[in-house]
């Protein structure tokens, strides 16, 4: 079965003016802070990736009808269901059945202040050298991707520059489908407007997104 | 159907969810707590980290910092984990900061297409707007009409960069110190510091916006 992202905006028309909003508003409904803190605290238990996380509610079916916090609970529930770690019938009745199977850990409330303040760093050593150098001029990959990729639709097949070496990073691409997190070399490519948008390009615009090695081939 | 049509048909939507989503994530809560896979003490403790803990006020000490002091600014173009973390600010969702600043002909930027990755440490829980299909769409298409939609235009020898958050790097913009504020402490320059002018969809405010 093919992957299908609905998550990959850059680029799109039709959505309308950007509406901006207060620095206090941080959510619309108490079950949105809920629904923050339950992703946080069971993505802390070790189940599963942050990579995975994005996969999981980037395939929704109802991800462009669903608003952002709705997005972040079907994908809990989704993550949950898929490793066996939840029922149906459990969440339809409000309660757990049976013997749970064990988690890595629990997210215990004394943690939290730590826990947050260790993050997730993604830089690993690095065990070859960069196969780019800064100004490197590369080509994006291009085609369809069968699986969680990082790599924008908008930035695809197209020529740019490589701007900085950021080290090896976790492999967005291998760690969102469970298979480790085989580090890669990460760059920022910066690619001009009109390399992207043709003539309609703005004057002196740039645009750079965070590439891995494996989404890069050489320009001579 | 008009675009702006579009954008009321997303509101409505996501306010008749209310009722449904509540219930949803109660019932979501109740499992996982009696499974043991949450603590629901911690729920709490999290909610209330970024309601009233962490915030863009981490930010804008950053930006203020970085207008007094030539060698904290090295710093931060040099590591800006490092310069960051030495005001105290650190860990998850920003584990690897870049500082990105703007000067009179160059204005940057910062987004994530894909889906929603932010300096939480530094500015704290994105705005809605960041996070939703218009501003995901344009910025990296038309980040003029995004700048529009907020009330900035840029001169016309001004250029822009946008940087689409796309791995596992943090992007913080240090706007343009305003002028006519000279001798001013990091704490009052701070207050000038806005979460839109980290972001690169708004400027630093000018000392006659805040009398």
């Amino acid at each position: 079965m093919s992957y299908r992202s609905h998550a990959d905006l850059g680029g799109r028309h039709g959505f309308g003016p950007v509406v901006p909003e207060a620095e206090g508003e941080l959510f619309h409904a108490a079950w949105e802070a809920r629904a923050l803190a339950l992703t946080l605290a069971v993505g802390a238990t070790g189940a599963w990736t942050i990579d995975a996380t994005r996969s999981a509610r980037e395939t929704l079916p109802d991800y462009a009808d669903s608003s952002y916090y709705a997005i972040w609970v079907k994908g809990l529930e989704k993550l949950l269901l898929g490793h066996g770690l939840i029922a149906n019938a459990e969440l339809a009745e409000g309660h757990a059945r049976g013997t749970p199977r064990p988690l890595p850990r629990q997210l215990r409330a004394a943690d939290v202040a730590a826990t947050l303040a260790r993050g997730a760093p993604t830089l690993r050593p690095a065990t070859t050298p960069p196969g780019f150098a800064a100004g490197d001029r590369v080509r994006t990959r291009s085609g369809e991707v069968p699986h969680h990729t990082r790599l924008p639709g908008y930035a695809r097949g197209k020529l740019g520059r490589v701007e900085q070496v950021r080290g090896t990073h976790v492999y967005a691409d291998s760690n969102a489908q469970g298979l480790g997190e085989q580090p890669q070399w990460l760059y920022t490519v910066v690619f001009t407007g009109s390399e992207l948008w043709g003539e309609d390009a703005a004057e002196g615009l740039t645009v750079s997104v965070d590439a891995w090695e494996p989404y890069l081939e050489p320009v001579t | 159907m008009t675009a702006h049509d579009d954008h009321d048909h997303h509101d409505q939507h996501a306010s008749g969810e209310l009722g449904e989503m509540e219930l949803r994530v109660r019932a979501l809560q109740s499992v996982l707590t009696e499974k043991g896979y949450i603590d629901p003490l911690a729920l709490d403790v999290l909610i209330d980290t970024y309601q009233t803990r962490v915030g863009p006020r981490n930010g804008a000490r950053v930006v203020a910092r970085a207008w007094v002091d030539p060698g904290f600014r090295d710093w931060l173009r040099q590591d800006a984990t490092a310069a960051i973390a030495s005001l105290g600010y650190a860990g998850r969702q920003s584990e690897h900061m870049v500082a990105v600043e703007n000067t009179a002909t160059h204005h940057n930027l910062v987004v994530c297409t894909l889906c929603s990755c932010y300096p939480w440490a530094v500015l704290g829980l994105p705005p809605t707007w960041y996070k939703s299909a218009p501003y995901r769409a344009r910025a990296v298409r038309d980040p003029h009409g995004v700048l529009r939609d907020f009330g900035v235009t840029l001169s016309d020898s001004t250029d822009v960069r946008v940087w689409d958050s796309t791995a596992e790097l943090r992007y913080l913009v240090i706007p343009r110190r305003p002028e006519g504020t000279e001798g001013w402490s990091e704490e009052r320059l701070a207050s000038l510091v806005t979460r839109d002018s980290m972001i690169g969809t708004g400027l630093a405010k000018s000392p006659q916006d805040t009398q």
